[in-house]
């Protein structure tokens, strides 16, 4: 008994180790003062000044658009090229796989620096495309991991057996083959939009005059002092996703398909 | 089956953006410019045999140790804690250990600023006791924190995922032949859940021992990492030639670690599994 009261203490104070930044960021979201330290009494307005500042408006629009460009590119290139990769055999195989390790082995500061001097070598100007193409290429090695289990897991006859009934090998890949692997492409996809909404070296690296996502403003933010409506927006942010997470949940205890559940993880 | 050229696209841009920039960085390295002209020379990476960089090497390397330890060490039971709930509850208690990753990682760092300062909401509690206020920011015990609350859930994820796919015979017959719950945990549990410590390990240490960004924060302005010191480098000081040598070394050395610790993964198929 001791013991059960024991483990659920544990795992009570370790959610409060994981939570306690968060509650105290949304509950200081309603601080009427701009100081962090003290509790001045209860407001709304930096809810209200989130819609007016256009700093802020400005980088949640490019960490939008930068997150769906480079997780809608990513995998599409990333599936077509775990496909490609599967079919491969041998060494260059072994090859491709290695090198497609590098960046999710590599420190991010690595990958970062690389970019650079490689935009800098060709001389291109800092700024959207530079940050696009950085996404892109950090994201896509997560697809290709994503997807290439399921390519494995796949029946390896089930599109020869399509194309032996007359299909042509592209009618084969839309009808048997992507359906087969959706899973993986799906999970790939989300893997990276959250990785590139919330990444923050390999942009500080390759970002632009004018063009910054939310993670470079709220480090250069810092240094003079959060500004509160920053606290207000993840506030906005975090309760929509747990929103959106309930409900998935309760979809899927619906469903009741626990095994499914395990991989969405 | 011609299912090969759907790769070929990829493979350009790995060879453009992966392969490339690497031997720039490299080239880099092993260059520097005297009197307008570039020359080969060893002189960036003989710079960082220097003590003052030799130390900021390991301090960064003792830093992501000790976090790795301290999340192995919390980390562990949680894993173990949560892997024996029942499945409903199991599934929820991984979820809200995953959710605070969603919240970008620079305001939750940021947050425990307020946590900690001078009239923060620790040391209230601890005025309130009766004792002075303690002098929590801007020193190792703040960054070792940081870092601990950074990366508690990629060490929690992997063992938690390992545990629980263990077969719940292999327990019960390991109790019916005699063995008490220490054995068990000696014997089957804890071995069995070795790849996923390693698993665990790497995604703790390898981000830990490159960031730059937790030690700004909370060590302030003077705390110098390997990560910060790469970052100055190249935005600060412009000299890219030495950056570039310093971002060399750390890569050569993170690749031998992993090499090191996937000699000890056995089951090398399992490391991939946390997604």
């Amino acid at each position: 008994m001791v013991k059960r009261v024991l483990k659920k203490l544990y795992i009570f104070l370790m959610f409060l180790f994981l939570y306690a930044p968060i509650i105290v960021l949304i509950v200081f979201s309603f601080n009427d003062s701009r100081s962090r330290g003290t509790w001045k009494g209860f407001t709304l307005k930096w809810y209200a000044e989130l819609f007016t500042n256009s700093e802020i408006l400005s980088a949640l629009y490019y960490t939008i658009l930068i997150a769906i460009l480079a997780s809608v590119i990513s995998t599409i290139v990333g599936t077509f090229a775990a496909i490609g990769i599967h079919g491969m055999s041998g060494y260059k195989k072994k090859a491709v796989l290695n090198l497609n390790y590098l960046p999710v082995l590599n420190p991010d500061i690595v990958t970062a620096v690389s970019l650079m001097t490689l935009f800098k070598f060709f001389r291109l100007e800092f700024g959207f495309v530079t940050l696009l193409l950085s996404h892109i290429t950090f994201c896509i090695p997560y697809v290709i991991l994503s997807v290439l289990p399921k390519l494995r897991q796949m029946n390896k006859h089930l599109p020869e057996a399509a194309m032996d009934l007359g299909a042509t090998p592209f009618y084969a890949l839309r009808k048997v083959v992507i359906p087969e692997i959706k899973p993986g492409i799906v999970s790939g996809a989300l893997i990276a939009f959250t990785l590139s909404i919330d990444d923050f070296v390999i942009s500080f690296f390759n970002k632009g005059v004018g063009v910054t996502n939310l993670s470079i403003t709220i480090y250069s933010m810092a240094r003079r002092g959060i500004n509160p409506v920053i606290n207000a927006l993840s506030a906005l942010m975090f309760v929509s996703l747990l929103i959106l997470l309930l409900i998935i949940n309760k979809r899927d205890q619906k469903n009741l398909n626990p095994k499914k559940k395990g991989e969405a993880i | 089956m011609k299912m090969k050229i759907f790769s070929y696209p990829y493979i350009v841009w790995l060879a453009i953006f992966i392969v490339v920039p690497l031997f720039l960085v490299l080239f880099y390295a092993v260059t520097v410019v005297e009197g307008g002209s570039l020359k080969f020379t060893m002189e960036n990476l003989k710079r960082f045999l220097d003590k003052n960089y030799l130390d900021v090497l390991w301090v960064s390397i003792k830093l992501a140790l000790e976090t790795t330890v301290i999340t192995l060490i919390l980390g562990y039971p949680v894993g173990m804690i949560i892997a024996k709930e029942k499945p409903s509850k199991r599934n929820t208690m991984i979820l809200l250990f995953v959710i605070p990753m969603w919240m970008n990682f620079l305001l939750r760092t940021y947050a425990w600023l307020t946590l900690l300062g001078k009239n923060g909401i620790v040391n209230s509690i601890v005025t309130l006791l009766g004792f002075k206020p303690l002098n929590l920011l801007y020193n190792d015990g703040a960054v070792l924190l940081g870092m601990v609350y950074n990366f508690l859930p990629f060490m929690v994820l992997p063992i938690y995922s390992v545990l629980v796919k263990i077969d719940n015979n292999l327990i019960e017959a390991a109790e019916d032949l005699g063995a008490n719950k220490y054995q068990i945990f000696a014997k089957v549990t804890f071995p069995l859940s070795i790849p996923g410590i390693i698993t665990g390990i790497t995604m703790v240490f390898m981000p830990a021992v490159s960031t730059f960004v937790i030690s700004r924060l909370l060590g302030g302005g003077q705390y110098m990492l390997i990560g910060n010191l790469i970052e100055q480098q190249f935005l600060w000081v412009g000299d890219w030639h030495f950056g570039s040598a310093i971002s060399i070394i750390m890569m050569i050395f993170i690749l031998i670690t992993m090499a090191i610790t996937s000699k000890f993964d056995v089951q090398k198929e399992g490391s991939s599994g946390l997604w």
